[in-house]
């Protein structure tokens, strides 16, 4: 695929004699997902680097104007593989939005529940492959033995290790049970440790701090005109954080505070990210305090929510709602309207553009991916650097290729 | 869910400043939503930019062929365009509307860089061409692809594109 190497005029003619070219990726170790750079190069410094996306590209959201609103939970978990059930907070938060459905007490502590446990999961996978990449192997194992037993909480909670796909229109799937309680206490145990061990091993590495220290500096008027939201953001300067400023669910319940960080460079990403599980974990042991008790969905009586087994079986309303929404040419109504709702994802603003045309199919689903957004920052931050610098820089921006290309 | 308060202060000045007319107001729920025609998006987010402190967040299109209870007089193509002001938490939702035969919007790379990438998708996608744009090329469909692929008359699967990729053999490498 031929990829445009003129677009920014700015190496002189008569210097590229003496330039190289390298191509890093598609299919490459130290991209860990399916990206493709093409690298200009002086010597190791790289002069320019363009990146060539969508080999994984999938046509999600094509695939959304074609399956019901219960039915694309199922492919928004694919879209950030590494944090599942934070996409399907986003996608069911936008649909609820639209359809005026007002969540319960208990639904929506086990939202926050989920979604914190995905950003604890996918911070750990960004921090630990950041070391990873940088040589401190260590760290990785930590995190991923950790990241374990989120696997563990996913497994437990809905049946699924990976892909849950645990909430519903009006609800989730499965009541969280005693034993996934248990799991969730026994995670917030280990993580203290697990940080701390991670902090012993990274933040005293001279290694690791000086090839993330003042390496790919991002300023705050940058990450503004770039669209930069979450941790990317944060670590330049711009506090925003949708928990905080445009609270959703019980945000507003918790204490937790914001971390940032001014320097932009990748470690201040490390570091933010870090310090963000700190705060999760801050709510999770908050929530898991206060999670009240009642129905978990919505009454059947709203028409919106998928009736469980036994009000399928034991009740007429069950059986009656049960097959409305699974015929073909039934399913709940919806408004002619349309709605941008967003959620604070791992990585930033994870939003979903959703028009509906009055069947229970959406008429589009449009999702503001922050990898792809965030991705659009790479040749400016890499700009400069050295070669061994691309890992590092590729690592502090956690871009997930199934969520870059859809 | 918190609803925002609606900026009426943001409004009334935005049209003392553009002057009556130029953009429609419609609402739901937090979604404030301006629509405008496409000859005056660039001076109405320029000033929203400038003078209100928006950043864009998002960037998409959408295209409403065939869309129940839609007049035939408006446009096809719509691209929507979520601006945030970061100290006020402020949402506006700036929508314009476009139509084959010329499907030609301005870009806004000029005034956020961040919409290189979220243009090139929409021109993939839909085949809106962004005038001004420094380099409008499919960005996630391959080079060689002639289809908008999110367009409704479109095919969920497609036209046969992938049953006659041409591939490499072995023996031609």
């Amino acid at each position: 695929m031929p990829v445009n190497l003129l677009d920014e005029p700015d190496i002189q003619a008569e210097s590229r004699d003496y330039h190289w070219t390298l191509n890093f990726g598609p299919q490459h170790p130290a991209t860990h997902t399916t990206l493709r750079l093409v690298l200009e190069l002086e010597g190791e410094t790289i002069l320019k680097a363009t990146p060539d996306i969508g080999y994984l590209h999938s046509g999600f959201e094509k695939l959304g104007e074609h399956l019901n609103l219960n039915q694309y939970v199922t492919v928004v978990d694919r879209k950030n593989y590494i944090s599942p059930p934070m996409n399907e907070v986003a996608w069911h938060n936008a649909v609820e939005k639209l359809l005026g459905i007002e969540l319960t007490e208990r639904c929506k502590y086990i939202r926050v529940i989920i979604g914190e446990l995905a950003r604890i999961s996918d911070h750990l996978l960004c921090a630990g492959a950041a070391a990873l990449d940088l040589g401190a192997f260590t760290a990785f194992l930590y995190a991923f033995n950790l990241r374990e037993q989120i696997y563990d909480i996913y497994e437990e909670m809905s049946g699924y290790r990976f892909h849950p796909g645990f909430t519903r229109v009006g609800g989730v799937m499965y009541d969280f049970t005693e034993r996934v309680i248990d799991r969730i206490e026994r995670l917030l145990k280990t993580l203290p440790k697990v940080l701390a061990d991670m902090e012993k091993l990274l933040f005293r590495n001279k290694i690791f701090l000086e090839r993330m220290r003042g390496v790919g500096t991002l300023t705050k008027a940058d990450a503004l005109s770039f669209c930069a939201t979450g941790p990317v953001a944060r670590a330049s300067g711009v506090t925003y954080d949708l928990r905080k400023d445009e609270p959703y669910l019980v945000y507003p319940e918790f204490d937790f505070d914001v971390p940032f960080a001014t320097e932009g460079d990748c470690f201040a990403r490390f570091h933010v990210r870090m310090e963000e599980m700190v705060q999760a974990s801050r709510i999770l042991r908050q929530a898991l305090d206060k999670l009240p008790g009642g129905p978990v969905n919505v009454p059947i009586a709203e028409k919106f929510p998928m009736p469980d087994k036994g009000t399928t079986y034991n009740s007429m309303e069950g059986l009656i709602q049960h097959f409305e929404l699974v015929m073909p040419n039934r399913g709940f109504q919806t408004p002619k309207n349309e709605i941008y709702a967003a959620v604070e994802g791992p990585n930033g603003e994870l939003g979903y553009y959703l028009i509906t045309d009055g069947t229970q199919v959406a008429w589009r689903t449009r999702t503001r991916p922050p990898s792809f957004i965030h991705f659009q920052l790479f040749p400016h931050l890499i700009r400069n650097h050295m070669i061994s610098d691309v890992v590092a820089v590729l690592g502090s921006l956690n871009i997930i290729a199934a969520e870059l290309d859809r | 869910m918190k609803t925002l308060k609606t900026p009426d202060k943001t409004l009334a000045e935005l049209r003392k400043r553009l002057g009556e007319g130029v953009f429609t107001v419609s609402e739901n729920l937090d979604n404030l939503r301006l629509h405008v025609p496409a000859a005056k998006l660039i001076d109405l987010l320029t000033a929203l930019r400038n003078d209100f402190g928006f950043q864009l967040t998002e960037l998409g299109g959408e295209d409403y062929l065939g869309y129940p209870g839609r007049s035939a007089s408006r446009d096809r193509f719509e691209v929507h365009y979520i601006l945030l002001n970061h100290d006020t938490a402020e949402r506006l939702v700036v929508k314009t509307g476009v139509s084959d035969p010329d499907p030609t919007l301005p870009s806004v790379y000029s005034l956020w860089h961040g919409a290189d990438w979220m243009e090139r998708e929409v021109f993939d996608m839909y085949g809106i061409i962004f005038a001004g744009h420094p380099d409008l090329r499919r960005i996630l469909m391959p080079e060689g692809f002639r289809s908008f692929p999110l367009r409704k008359d479109y095919p969920l699967r497609g036209r046969g594109e992938r049953h006659n990729f041409s591939r490499l053999t072995r023996e031609e490498s």
